[in-house]
């Protein structure tokens, strides 16, 4: 069992949490948007071996915040409320 | 030198002191120049190869493999082969990979101990049997060989199953596709290679690829640990390391990679003759010719990379298989692992053109690759000699996320992931 660094509540077990999508997949703006950028945007991903940042969600208090993890090694260098601009581990 | 195997060879080599086989492929040093190049050493790629040498006669070709053949999700999947899908798209291809499964024996002249046991989904409530029953009607019209079984059907070709009142997943009926059941993995992959390598494919293990020649806009090889290749159209059948692959081509995809894991007990006398699949559990289980239990679950829930499984699925799978399955309680497990595989949004692969012009994709199988293997290699050596689409490939190109023409198995065939 891995523990997942909540901001909000601390370490907590891995089965509290849920997956949210890679950081900084941003939902373009606008009505013109083209059918590349918006299928970018839904469905292409860097799915990165090694170091990555992402979006979870603590399903117990209901937070989405930002985790920077390893998807190798499983380690967790560390989480932030989102809009935080330094990790907090 | 003996090079067919048959019961008379084996007669033969047995008189004369097994000195007479051969290899069964080669391992010849890479060339600089290819007709075609195939990276991934696993069953899609090893079927790529060999059916551009024998349905195109291209057989100038290199297969490139980062590890050993066969040592990735080829080696790591619970095996087992069937069609029954509900799209017609997907019945066309996963049709035609389970009836090139049926004659690959023959054709390989390699036993990949195809054994037609029939694949069991169980239904648990009054819901699940009216969704079985509306899937089922999509996939006979698909013209694929499922029927319908009641609980007394389901009793008497699983008497095992927990059928007492304390069952959490109690039994209310089921479908059974009797053409579908078990290979041999691994001889999947050995028997392609060995046929592949006769008709002339370079097979390279331990050939990594670091990069690739792009001239033109357009890929004109690779290069790798053991040198720079070149041709004129590269497939890549990597399955797990999609994306990484795609990042040096300069591109990506709509993949997230996940662990799914599997495990096998201790081997025991013969006690279940079929494939069982609970989709309530997220369990199913087959046994093995050597008599281990052959246990899969659902996908861990956190994307990765590292091919070990985490615990809380392992946990999940087990309890189910156990609720569903009482008088295993005893067994221990021998081994459990995990496969890296390619989740896409639709559950359905993607097999066509890369965004790099002369470089085609097999990916995207999700956790359903193995079944599909004598397709996939159809249609990226389809792809590979002609530059254009198979008709049942055409569907399946990465095109459709843009043009929003999903091919979505997840809600379709209810499959998890």
């Amino acid at each position: 069992m891995q523990l997942f660094p909540c901001p909000f509540c601390g370490p907590r077990d891995e089965r509290e949490f849920h997956y949210g999508g890679e950081a900084g997949n941003l939902r373009p703006d606008g009505l013109d948007v083209s059918p590349d950028r918006w299928a970018d945007y839904l469905h292409m991903r860097a799915n990165p071996k090694g170091a990555t940042k992402e979006i979870w969600v603590h399903t117990t208090c209901g937070e989405f915040f930002a985790m920077e993890r390893d998807t190798v090694v499983h380690t967790v260098s560390g989480s932030t409320t989102l809009g935080e601009a330094e990790p907090r581990s | 030198m003996t090079r067919r195997y048959s019961a008379l060879s084996l007669f033969k080599e047995g008189l004369s002191n097994q000195s007479g086989w051969e290899p069964a492929w080669r391992s010849p040093e890479p060339k600089s120049r290819y007709d075609a190049i195939v990276i991934g050493g696993g069953g899609h790629g090893l079927a790529t190869a060999y059916y551009l040498a024998k349905n195109h006669g291209v057989t100038n070709v290199a297969l490139l493999e980062k590890g050993w053949i066969g040592g990735g999700n080829t080696g790591r999947n619970t095996t087992v082969v069937r069609s029954n899908y509900f799209y017609p798209e997907s019945a066309a291809i996963y049709g035609l990979a389970h009836s090139l499964y049926k004659g690959l024996s023959a054709d390989l002249n390699y036993n990949i101990m195809l054994s037609q046991r029939g694949v069991l989904t169980l239904a648990h409530s009054e819901n699940g049997l009216e969704a079985a029953a509306r899937t089922l009607n999509a996939i006979q019209v698909n013209g694929i060989d499922t029927e319908m079984l009641s609980l007394d059907d389901v009793k008497r070709l699983v008497p095992i199953y927990n059928y007492g009142p304390d069952c959490r997943y109690p039994v209310f009926g089921g479908t059974l596709q009797k053409s579908g059941g078990t290979a041999r993995h691994d001889a999947v992959a050995w028997g392609y290679a060995r046929a592949a390598s006769r008709l002339g494919v370079d097979i390279i293990q331990n050939c990594e690829i670091t990069d690739f020649i792009v001239e033109g806009g357009r890929c004109r090889g690779v290069v790798t640990t053991r040198g720079t290749m070149r041709a004129e159209r590269t497939g890549m059948a990597v399955a797990g390391h999609s994306s990484v692959l795609a990042a040096k081509a300069g591109f990506r995809l709509p993949v997230n990679s996940y662990a799914l894991q599997a495990c096998v007990s201790e081997p025991v006398k013969p006690i279940l003759d079929t494939v069982v699949i609970s989709p309530d559990t997220g369990v199913y289980v087959s046994q093995s010719d050597k008599g281990e239990m052959v246990i899969g679950g659902a996908l861990d829930r956190i994307p990765s990379y590292g091919q070990r499984g985490n615990l809380p699925v392992l946990e999940g799978v087990i309890a189910g298989m156990l609720d569903m399955f009482p008088v295993f309680g005893q067994l221990k497990l021998m081994r459990q692992w995990a496969g890296i595989v390619d989740v896409v949004p639709d559950s359905s692969p993607i097999i066509g053109e890369s965004p790099l012009p002369g470089l085609f994709l097999n990916c995207g199988w999700g956790t359903g690759g193995f079944k599909a293997i004598p397709a996939g290699g159809t249609l990226l050596a389809h792809l590979l000699a002609t530059g254009k689409h198979h008709d049942i490939s055409r569907p399946f190109d990465l095109d459709r996320y843009r043009t929003g023409r999903l091919i979505d198995e997840a809600a379709g065939s209810g499959i998890a992931h």
